[in-house]
């Protein structure tokens, strides 16, 4: 128990997904105009982040990994090089079961992501989780954990992003840097806050 | 009255149409450095108070001067019982030179002499923050058309009360560069900001150049002699070492510690907050919050305790004397433009601020020091924390009239 606490703690705050991996850049620079649509888009990498990451576990443990086909006669057979493929095949897949379920039974919610869900199955920060959980080896539990925490770190960062992008509207930036250079520049700040936490070993 | 006169003649000169009029930022910098600024709003509503930029501003830099005044003795003592401890009879560098021609000497015991040695390692810093900085500023301001700010005065100060004194004087220079021009100028100047200029800078460094920036052999100019901050001794060998090093609470309250130029003396830091909040420039909720935040954090790991890390031992009267809190919270925790707007905000913000700066000092050793990072991040989340404040504000509201 305690080791899956400081591995969501490692996977919020030390190994943030946009802030320390710079990953899912493309909408965390694009979708963080308003902290409105930032707290959308980052509930629904949690949500996709906490399905996939788990799931994909599962394939790799009793359909990819060398020797997880023994249950269907084949001990021998390693299937790791089909990873990437189905990974992001099953990233696509549960955003899309994702959708038509919410679309189906909670409007209001499908509603307010919108655009957003099938955004992020080209989110680099999902897939990302995904091949970071087969890196190292997570199992079952702590792919869940990793799921869930690396999302949360993610939407916590978009959230802040939204934030300063707001305070920044008041702001008088030069003409050359107004839209996604001063976002760029805001990014790399940020990191250097969130530099506090690297190092810590739990 | 003379300089006044002087300056209504020059004045047309550099308004609109004049023949200097691309100079109008240094005319106005200098202008406005001597005689009160007479813009004044134009639109209703008119509210009168006698505070403007300015005087802000300049307020800041006063506060410092207690930590400034200790800062340079405490470098001079610091360096000078080195010589004494090292036994070095005739030490080597162009300030010994100055001061053995002089007739001062290296006495630790000395006020005198420990205050011009250290003034000699704080004036070459504090030259080439201003030229440097002053540069970017006045360039900026000459290009973007907007006025040279007081508020540069405060962030140049700031910026070199908290360098170590053998920081390379090209360092000093890279590092208020990239504060000036990226921690501030980049978003339109003075007040536009979401950062601390200086810490944008000082963390720049920290990261860029990790060996002339923290360490054992920083602190102190003196060639081949090491002496550990507090933060590091008690990081590594617990309380006890600290006791063994001879840092006690009071030298540690006073100032008598290795540290940055201006950071080692809590009670010089504790008076210019005093002055702060005597004069309302600092809002007190963020004070409040701040102590708040690291007094609850260090009794929740005193509680807790920790067999192999010393540093879950240390009281919160420790944490607040010790490294760069009690600088922080006197002159960055207060800045008013990266911090909280909203009341019930500055609490939280500061809250953020006292829990990091505990978080990191015991549980990541990576960092022996926290200050400068809690800062800055919770600079990064101080819009939000303001939103959710707000938007619980609208809420109530709405409910209240519904």
């Amino acid at each position: 128990m305690e080791g899956l606490v400081s591995l969501a703690f490692k996977a919020i705050f030390v190994e943030n997904l946009a802030l320390a991996f710079f990953l899912g850049m493309c909408t965390f620079l694009a979708v963080s105009k308003k902290i409105g649509t930032a707290i959308g888009l980052g509930i629904s990498v949690i949500v996709v982040q906490s399905i996939t990451v788990p799931a994909n576990n599962l394939i790799l443990q009793h359909l990819l990994a060398p020797g997880a086909l023994a249950w269907a006669g084949f001990p021998d057979i390693d299937l790791t090089f089909l990873g990437l493929i189905s990974y992001i095949g099953v990233i696509a897949a549960m955003v899309q079961i994702l959708e038509m379920t919410l679309d189906k039974y909670f409007p209001p919610l499908y509603n307010a992501l919108g655009i957003f869900l099938p955004l992020i199955t080209v989110n680099c920060a999902i897939l990302g989780g995904s091949l970071f959980m087969v890196e190292r080896d997570y199992n079952f539990a702590e792919a869940t954990t990793y799921g869930i925490s690396s999302g949360i770190g993610w939407a916590l960062a978009i959230t802040a992003m939204a934030g300063v992008r707001e305070k920044l509207k008041y702001s008088d930036i030069p003409d050359g840097l107004q839209g996604l250079g001063i976002t760029f520049i805001t990014a790399g700040l940020m990191a250097m806050g969130f530099m506090s936490f690297s190092g810590v070993n739990l | 009255m003379g300089a006044r006169k002087f300056f209504d003649r020059i004045e047309p000169n550099f308004t609109k149409g004049g023949k200097w009029e691309k100079w109008f930022p240094v005319y106005e910098m200098v202008e406005s450095f001597l005689y009160t600024p007479k813009t004044v709003t134009t639109a209703a509503p008119h509210a009168r108070s006698f505070i403007d930029m300015k005087r802000i501003m300049t307020y800041v830099v006063i506060a410092t001067i207690p930590t400034i005044l200790v800062g340079l003795w405490n470098t001079g003592y610091q360096a000078n019982s080195a010589i004494a401890a090292l036994g070095q009879t005739d030490p080597e560098g162009w300030r010994q030179v100055i001061l053995a021609s002089l007739g001062i000497g290296f006495n630790p015991l000395n006020p005198i002499a420990n205050f011009l040695h250290g003034f000699m390692y704080f004036l070459p810093i504090y030259i080439v923050t201003l030229v440097v900085g002053g540069f970017w500023e006045v360039l900026f301001a000459t290009i973007r058309r907007h006025e040279v700010n007081e508020g540069f005065l405060v962030t140049s100060m700031l910026y070199v009360l908290i360098m170590p004194a053998t920081a390379p004087l090209w360092q000093v220079a890279l590092g208020i560069s990239f504060g000036v021009v990226i921690g501030k100028e980049v978003f339109g100047g003075t007040g536009k900001n979401f950062l601390n200029p200086a810490l944008v800078g000082r963390a720049f460094l920290y990261f860029a150049y990790p060996a002339s920036m923290s360490g054992d052999a920083v602190w102190v100019p003196v060639d081949g002699f090491s002496g550990a901050t507090a933060l590091s001794v008690a990081a590594s060998d617990g309380m006890q070492a600290l006791a063994a090093e001879g840092v006690t609470w009071w030298g540690a309250f006073l100032g008598t510690i290795q540290g940055c130029l201006g950071e080692t003396s809590a009670l010089a830091c504790f008076i210019g907050l005093a002055f702060l909040l005597a004069t309302r420039i600092a809002n007190w909720r963020l004070v409040v919050g701040c102590l708040g935040g690291m007094i609850g954090l260090s009794l929740i790991f005193n509680l807790v305790g920790s067999a192999d890390n010393p540093m879950f031992a240390m009281p919160w009267y420790w944490h607040l004397v010790i490294g760069g809190y009690a600088f922080g919270l006197a002159f960055m925790v207060t800045e008013p433009v990266s911090a909280s707007h909203t009341n019930l905000g500055r609490y939280i913000y500061g809250a953020l601020i006292g829990v990091m700066v505990v978080m990191i000092r015991v549980i990541n050793p990576a960092f022996p020091e926290g200050m400068m990072l809690a800062i800055l991040f919770a600079n990064i989340f101080a819009p939000l924390i303001d939103y959710f404040v707000a938007r619980a504000n609208i809420a109530r509201r709405v409910k209240r009239n519904a």
